[in-house]
């Protein structure tokens, strides 16, 4: 009898929880990223009495973070989109378009990217050192990376590329790594900084635990922001002081509105403790000039705070104004060393020209910490063991990859090279189309693999959004996939000034399809416009 | 120079009671030792592969083909490979949106996990939705996962059993609940007693803790017991009338050394019980690629499947995997193929057999050896290793070794085995690590050790252990249990 009863309050719980969600969620998402209070008021819990009687793992029950915090790249849009293409694997018909094109997510693999040769044999035979025993392996495998394999394999304890390494990660690959990151800079790198990670985001993940006491801790991160600092943040409980970027100077990173921010969210007794910086920027694709990151070091200096460098698209730079500079570079050139800068520098493999998303290879570069900080990142690091060896591999070879004179050095990057250029062309195609679109402004992605184009939506636009409880940006978004399969991300995602809707679009589909998303796309944006212009 | 934003008084407080002993204080030493030439046995981590066990032939045939597909395009490639290690990496291959390369579904690639729910099907006798499995970058990032749904704050208590693996303390640390300890019965076999379950309910309770979740580990880590049916009955009962959410951790399911009680999942107990518990009790199960007879721990490959979780609380987990964006995609090929062996008449059956049984079989002679071993050192009693990977001795301390322990200032087992380790470079982990009863004391080693290395290990072992009692004894004997 209490069972049933229990049953049944239970579900009115569960089913008011969910209005309550739907509301929430759609009043506040635009306007998340606004404020300096954590993200949302924490939903009212339920009375005591009906919250012991409630399973334990349910909605009203979990960690409120949990029901907080969203990650818009895999957000609504994304489930709608599988639906509608699961349909028409029972239908073929059932849509006006043919398939599903996944604009929404930095995933270059999945829409038919080729990963790199050299890279794809030396993890080979590291998966199976068995073969490299045998003669035939020869005539299957480039030399040089038989020997690389050989490499790897000396630097692993008793070759075995199946147990745990150290937590930071294998030695030998962080030397490799380190070595890589002085030969890019200028100024070495010491392998005890480098902890490697199952890809960028856990890197992430940690630093934001350490940094995070409450919600009176804040992170300054740029809006619009990729969405894993700000679900990072509230799954860690502490607060999100935004920053703007200014659209009308490509997405310009001023000093001032960092100093702005900083002053604001501390007189409301905010303790900023960090500045996230996506250099090259994601959502928005600009590459800092170094000037502007001197002054970003400077700023961080001041103020005390920790510099948190998202650099995983380093190697995705398509305009030849612009160079990719690190941050450990610049604060070095400034003569500024461990104890002037707490630095984290994270990289990745997911990015570049590599794309390996799947694997989950990354790691953060953490300097300017005391000693009792950086014991407790490794005993953090070690609750998990280590981090997959073939991304750690993948990882030194990425920092560490084929010189001239190597023997596969010619093909490795003409593949390299090839994938940049048609990044880089693609890039440009898809700006140059969202800007003949009425009402659509698109800056130029500098770097990275998005454009990230402004909307003006009419007036009855956005009432039509209204009326169907979606933001406008969403709205919009869904209209498109409806009427053509494309999936972008609405701004909203990433946040951004209020008043505005933008929407992210990826320039990873292949050369050869971009041209029928760009007709799909001016006719769906074109028709859209007749029925909701004023 | 500006204020420090990062030093140790200002780092989240949670961190800092995060212990971990795995990989604590005897492990740095022993790494210390290394590096200045010290030859050192790491007894530390259930980690096979590092003490000499070989990789399974088959799956690293499999995942080394999906890694360079364009091996299969090669006319030779069949010289190096295997007819059914070719057919199964196209079959991975195509189940994949892109290769290993692209992110999969952020629950892990659906077709995995429905090799992975047939597993289980096959397993327990019960169906199981592939919908509800959810592939993770090992198990531990699982746990992890559920803990931080369900841990609200300090209020919040999760049931552990002591001892236990400290990933579960660790983790509860981190976020910020409260340990519920339940005491685990050493000299009934480290056997569960529900009574202790319901005193260290009823002592969270009076401190005003709302306990959510019991942990079991099946078999256990670091005392290796089986479970018997009986006693998960007693567990499934007890959640259900406390209203817990039962939390199994079943990576070591295929390390079974006695034949008596063999696995169950908790997830079959569950389902025998019938309604209205079966459909009641809420339990997310573990499991992984790390133990058993794979020991494929640097792959990082895991799951977990949840029974009797609404599904809109599903979705939120879904929604925090998916900040994550996918689990590495060659381990949860790994998991696939575990969950979906070769069969009789595949090209490769008897190799893998072979290579499993073997694996499998010495386990069980180096559980029985190292427990034997032990058993025959002054002052040292040890339960049989029943499962899992480890062995967990008790050592009786004289007094003046506690006394010289407190002189060094080191709790008397960290004391123990830094001396141990020192003396024969065997570094194994304290029991305070784990946890254990006051005053009691333990070491944690692994069964893991080559066998032809064991007789040396275990001899070298009782020559300084006996050397250590003789020497803080004080005409006082202590007789054997």
């Amino acid at each position: 009898m209490r069972r049933f009863v229990i049953g049944s309050a239970r579900n009115l719980i569960e089913s008011s929880r969910q209005k309550y969600q739907f509301e929430r969620s759609i009043l506040s998402s635009p306007y998340r990223f606004l404020s300096s209070s954590p993200a949302a008021d924490s939903p009212s819990s339920s009375s005591s009495s009906s919250s012991t009687m409630a399973h334990p793992v349910s909605l009203n029950t979990i960690n409120p973070k949990v029901i907080e915090c969203e990650y818009a790249v895999r957000g609504e849009i994304v489930t709608l989109a599988q639906k509608l293409q699961e349909e028409m694997q029972t239908k073929p018909d059932a849509h006006p378009f043919e398939e599903i094109l996944y604009c929404n997510i930095g995933n270059p693999q999945s829409l038919g990217q080729q990963p790199i040769t050299f890279f794809r044999e030396v993890l080979a035979l590291c998966d199976h050192p068995a073969i490299l025993d045998k003669s035939e392996t020869q005539g299957l495998f480039s030399a040089d990376s038989i020997e690389r394999a050989w490499q790897i394999l000396d630097q692993i304890p008793g070759r075995a590329t199946g147990a745990y390494s150290h937590s930071q990660g294998i030695k030998g690959l962080r030397d490799t790594i380190a070595a890589g990151i002085e030969a890019r800079d200028g100024f070495p790198a010491d392998p005890n900084d480098i902890f490697l990670t199952d890809g960028a985001s856990p890197a992430v993940h940690m630093m934001m635990q350490l940094l995070i006491r409450s919600e009176k801790d804040g992170i300054l991160c740029p809006i619009p922001q990729y969405p894993l600092y700000s679900a990072s943040i509230a799954l860690h409980g502490g607060t999100l002081v935004p920053y703007y970027l200014d659209e009308a100077t490509g997405w310009g990173l001023e000093v001032s509105e960092l100093k702005k921010q900083l002053e604001t969210s501390r007189s409301k007794g905010i303790t900023v403790r960090a500045l996230v910086v996506i250099n090259p920027g994601n959502p928005t694709g600009q590459v800092l000039a170094e000037e502007n990151q001197k002054a970003i070091v400077e700023f961080c200096k001041q103020e005390g705070l920790v510099l948190l460098a998202d650099e995983v698209y380093q190697e995705n730079v398509y305009v030849p104004e612009k160079k990719f500079h690190s941050f450990k570079k610049v604060s070095r050139s400034m003569g500024y060393g461990e104890k002037d800068i707490a630095l984290v520098s994270f990289q990745s493999v997911s990015k570049g020209y590599y794309g390996e998303c799947g694997k989950r290879g990354g790691y953060m570069e953490v300097t300017g910490f005391g000693a009792d900080v950086r014991e407790q990142i490794y005993k953090v690091a070690s609750v998990n063991l280590c981090s997959n060896i073939s991304g750690q591999i993948l990882a030194s070879l990425v920092m560490g990859p084929p010189k001239v004179g190597d023997e596969s050095y010619e093909s490795y990057s003409a593949e390299r090279d090839g994938i940049l250029s048609s990044l880089a062309r693609r890039a440009k195609t898809l700006e140059d189309a969202f800007n003949k679109l009425e009402g659509v402004t698109c800056n130029k992605a500098e770097g990275a693999m998005y454009l990230f184009p402004r909307i003006d939506l009419p007036e009855k636009a956005i009432k039509a959004a209204e009326a169907a409880k979606k933001a406008p940006d969403a709205y919009y978004c869904q209209r498109l996939l409806a009427a053509t399969g494309i999936v972008f991300v609405p701004g909203s995602g990433f946040g951004q000034v209020p008043g505005t809707w933008h929407f992210r679009c990826t320039i990873l589909p292949q050369e050869e399809k971009i041209p029928a998303i760009v007709t799909r796309l001016t006719d769906f944006h074109k028709s859209f416009m007749d029925e909701f212009r004023g | 120079m500006g204020l420090k934003a990062l030093d140790y008084e200002t780092m989240n407080e949670n961190v800092k009671k995060v212990q971990y002993a795995v990989r604590g204080e005897l492990y740095l030493r022993a790494s210390e030792l290394q590096k200045e030439g010290k030859k050192i046995i790491f007894t530390n981590v259930g980690n096979p592969q590092a003490l000499g066990q070989k990789p399974l032939t088959f799956p690293r045939q499999v995942v080394a083909l999906c890694q360079a597909p364009f091996l299969l395009d090669d006319p030779n490639v069949g010289l190096i490979f295997p007819a059914d290690a070719i057919a199964r990496a196209k079959h991975y291959l195509s189940l994949t949106s892109g290769g290993l390369g692209a992110y999969s579904d952020s629950r892990g690639i659906p077709g995995v996990r429905k090799e992975v729910a047939e597993f289980i099907e096959r397993r327990d006798g019960y169906p199981s939705d592939p919908e509800l499995i959810f592939l993770t970058d090992g198990a531990s990032k699982g746990v992890m996962q559920i803990l931080n749904c369900i841990i609200r704050g300090q209020g919040d208590g999760v049931l552990v059993p002591v001892p236990q693996y400290p990933l579960y303390s660790a983790t509860i640390s981190l976020f910020g609940g409260s340990l519920v300890p339940y005491y685990l019965e050493e000299t009934a076999n480290w056997g569960l007693d529900v009574n202790n379950l319901h005193e260290s309910v009823a002592q969270a309770r009076f401190k005003g803790i709302t306990v959510r979740a019991m942990v079991i580990i099946n078999p256990g880590n670091p005392t290796g017991q089986c479970l018997s049916e009986a006693n998960l009955r007693e567990i499934l009962n007890f959640c259900y009338q406390e209203n817990l959410v039962l939390l199994g951790d079943e990576v070591y399911q295929q390390n079974i050394y006695q034949d008596k009680r063999p696995f169950i999942s908790s997830r079959k107990v569950l389902m025998d019980m019938g309604p209205p518990i079966s459909k009641e009790v809420q339990l997310v199960s573990f499991h992984t690629v790390s133990k058993g007879y794979w020991g494929e721990c640097g792959q990082r490959g895991g799951y977990f499947e949840m029974t009797n979780i609404p599904p809109k609380t599903v979705d939120e987990i879904y929604k925090i995997a998916s900040i994550s964006l996918s689990p590495n995609v060659p381990a949860q090929i790994f998991m696939g193929l575990m969950v979906n062996p070769l069969k009789p008449g595949d090209v490769s059956y008897d190799q893998f057999v072979r290579e499993s049984k073997g694996i499998l079989e010495s386990l069980r002679r180096r559980a029985r050896i190292m427990t034997d071993g032990f058993n025959s050192c002054k002052n040292v009693v040890c339960n049989f290793t029943e499962g899992a990977m480890y062995s967990f001795p008790q050592l009786r301390l004289p007094p003046k070794a506690i006394e010289a322990a407190k002189q060094a200032g080191k709790v008397p087992d960290v004391f123990y085995c830094l001396k141990l380790l020192e003396a024969t470079g065997i570094s194994t982990v304290p029991g305070s690590g784990f946890g254990q009863k006051e005053g009691v004391f333990h070491l944690r080693t692994t069964i893991l050790p080559a066998e032809e290395d064991m007789p040396e290990i275990m001899s070298s072992f009782k020559k300084f252990n006996d050397e250590f009692m003789a020497q803080y004894e004080d005409n006082w004997n202590r007789s054997r249990m």
